[in-house]
């Protein structure tokens, strides 16, 4: 928590208005932004090189990679989107993300809620419980969980998936949240409990509005990461390519349109992946800048 | 926030404040209790249906309170010990066992582990690790600190003012962020394509000065090497340089106000002022990349042609897919042993008094 109020702050020292005086200010204000702006170039470099390559010709791509497009060949994108299976995998990972994401923040918001605010044998226990999962890189849960998965039968099936996106997210939203919902006053808590709401109820009702900004960043974080997925759906969801997600079906095309040639329809499938999660990240990069450095605190 | 939240509060219990407790409750003076079937019918039944002469007794409360705490947490616990906690603890299991899937896993006490002391493909792939381990934390979080330094204070002095962002210090930080909300296995794809020996972006520009790009992914380990790490680097740099100026921005003022006084200059300013400050951070941040390194599992696979070169997760995940499981998971321990070890190094080496401001 402390970390992403933190991370929010530097706000305030945006845009300083410049002032003509002190040269040798100036010097360094060259200085500076040459290398800033360098790395400007050097990250987002390759972002448009795919971008503007993604309108071009597969032809021409081979022969010359640094050419601009010289029409607007679209047709690189309705490949990709049909033949290439983007749209599948697209709605894949929507309907993977829209099950997965509402467990993850309901089933982390409910445990999180529990341990910060009753006390009841084994609380502390619990707490480090989840706190302790993020400490253990997911490779080496690898095999069993693939067993494990097989004998719940939910290996290469959408709910497996989900459930294992759940589980795997759900220690480090727990342990945010519950440092959230543990700032939170606890008046108003008992205020509900003497007017005779139930648990469920305040924490419906009460106790989860106000937890608002806490869901949020941990939201973001989650459906970020989530989104992003390589390693579980390589691992659960291998069977049939009809039900890759995003960046699986994504990795395979790269392997297969090198067979094929068509360069285009690739260069047109990761501009299409790219560009949402891009968007979304410049209109809300405060909140996503905030929750994902959080997870550095783990 | 906050505030709106309280007063949403406030309205919502005054709408429920029409059928509430009319009797004031007072258990003491209550007969002993209300009958046993009457309190198992509440437990089961929704809170709602709880009976006035149940509901205020201490002992119905506290049932209620555990019932809804084992309502609440039996599903997140379940989901997580079945899929999580469990094959953690498996894995440890299965690494001293001969299991190759089936139902029969014999235990083999260390045999997994002589058998990978003597595997050259193994100390091959942990070559290749350790090397990510070690350099690319230095090399990212060196590019961020640099960075975010010249965000927060690489600007022009303005009156009265010791230190100073630089303009348009958020669009900086917006764009280098971006490889972070990227998917990994994008990520390596892109840098696949942009590695590209014939048709990449990078031989491409070369080609324009006359120079024949080498074939980066094609053969040679090092190259290779090298393209990972610029990967890894590439995608990270963003995330310290918003995690460092975010330190940096919560250093006070007056402390650079005081270091200016006394004539230090922006270097000596940075190794004796922000570094110090800020090492926590730091620290936790050179730990997190070398685990992100030893971990890159996605770019090496993605980007790098099987035979050029191999990381220890991808060596597992071949092992896996051949169905030496007991054999796999046994490198999976190592390379938790390996991480933690690694954080205890660096905890050890970075150890400095903290300092409160």
């Amino acid at each position: 928590m402390t970390i992403s109020e933190t991370a929010s702050r530097p706000g305030s020292t945006d845009a300083p208005r410049p002032d003509p005086g002190s040269r040798s200010g100036a010097t360094l204000n060259v200085f500076s932004h040459a290398f800033l702006v360098l790395w400007v170039i050097l990250a987002a470099g390759p972002l448009i090189w795919v971008a503007l390559t993604a309108l071009r010709p597969s032809v021409d791509i081979l022969s010359d990679p640094m050419g601009w497009p010289d029409a607007f060949h679209w047709e690189n994108f309705t490949n990709a989107w049909t033949e290439a299976n983007i749209g599948q995998y697209t709605i894949n990972s929507l309907i993977i993300l829209a099950g997965s994401l509402t467990g993850t923040m309901l089933l982390g918001s409910m445990a999180a809620y529990v341990i910060a605010r009753f006390t009841f044998p084994g609380n502390r226990f619990v707490f480090l419980l989840f706190a302790g999962g993020m400490m253990f890189p997911v490779i080496l849960a690898l095999v069993p969980l693939f067993a494990v998965m097989e004998n719940f039968g939910l290996l290469d099936t959408r709910p497996g998936l989900m459930i294992a996106y759940i589980a795997y997210s759900l220690p480090f939203t727990t342990f945010f949240l519950t440092s959230f919902f543990r700032t939170l006053p606890t008046g108003v808590q008992e205020a509900a409990m003497v007017d005779g709401a139930s648990h469920t109820r305040t924490f419906f009702q009460i106790m989860l509005p106000m937890a608002k900004p806490g869901l949020v960043s941990i939201g973001i974080f989650n459906f970020l990461g989530q989104w992003n997925q390589y390693l579980l759906p390589l691992l659960l969801n291998n069977e049939e390519e009809k039900s890759y997600v995003l960046p699986q079906g994504l990795a395979t095309l790269a392997v297969s349109q090198g067979y094929r040639g068509d360069w285009g329809a690739l260069f047109a499938g990761l501009t299409i992946a790219m560009l949402p999660v891009l968007v979304v990240y410049a209109v809300f990069q405060r909140q996503v800048q905030a929750g994902l450095t959080a997870g550095a605190l783990k | 926030m906050n505030e709106a939240g309280r007063s949403g509060v406030k309205t919502d219990t005054r709408v429920d404040d029409s059928p509430p407790p009319k009797k004031a409750p007072d258990p003491t003076g209550r007969p002993k209790s209300p009958n046993g079937l009457l309190f198992l019918l509440a437990v089961l039944l929704p809170p709602r249906f709880t009976p006035e002469s149940v509901r205020y007794d201490r002992r119905y409360r506290t049932l209620d309170k555990y019932r809804f705490i084992i309502g609440f947490l039996g599903l997140p616990l379940a989901f997580y010990a079945l899929f999580v906690i469990s094959p953690f603890v498996q894995a440890i299991y299965y690494s001293f066992t001969d299991w190759s899937g089936g139902p029969v896993a014999n235990f083999i006490g260390f045999d997994n582990f002589t058998k990978m002391w003597n595997d050259e493909r193994f100390w091959d792939s942990l070559e290749m690790s350790i090397a990510l381990a070690v350099i690319a934390p230095v090399v990212t979080l060196m590019l961020g600190m640099f960075f975010a330094y010249m965000i927060t204070s690489g600007g022009r002095h303005r009156k009265g003012q010791a230190i100073a962002g630089v303009a348009g210090s958020s669009f900086y930080k917006v764009v280098y962020f971006f490889p972070q909300v990227l998917s990994v296995a994008i990520i390596a794809v892109v840098w696949g394509r942009v590695l590209n020996t014939n048709s990449g972006l990078i031989n491409g520009g070369l080609d324009k000065v006359g120079i024949d790009g080498p074939a980066w992914l094609g053969g040679d380990r090092t190259l290779a090497l090298i393209a990972v790490l610029v990967v890894l680097c590439w995608s990270f740099v963003g995330f310290y340089v918003v995690l460092f100026s975010a330190a940096m921005g919560a250093i006070p003022k007056d402390i650079y106000e005081a270091a200016l006084l006394d004539g230090a200059g922006r270097g000596r300013t940075f190794f004796s002022v922000t570094l110090p400050l800020i090492w926590d951070t730091v620290r936790t941040g050179w730990i997190y990349m070398g685990i992100q390194a030893l971990d890159s599992f996605a770019i090496v696979l993605v980007m790098v042609p099987e035979h050029v070169l191999k990381v220890t997760p991808v060596f597992l995940y071949e092992r896996f897919r051949d169905g030496q499981y007991g054999y796999a998971t046994s490198i999976g321990v190592v390379l938790l042993v390996l991480s933690m070890a690694f954080s205890l190094i660096v905890m050890r080496i970075g150890n400095r008094d903290r300092i409160e401001y």
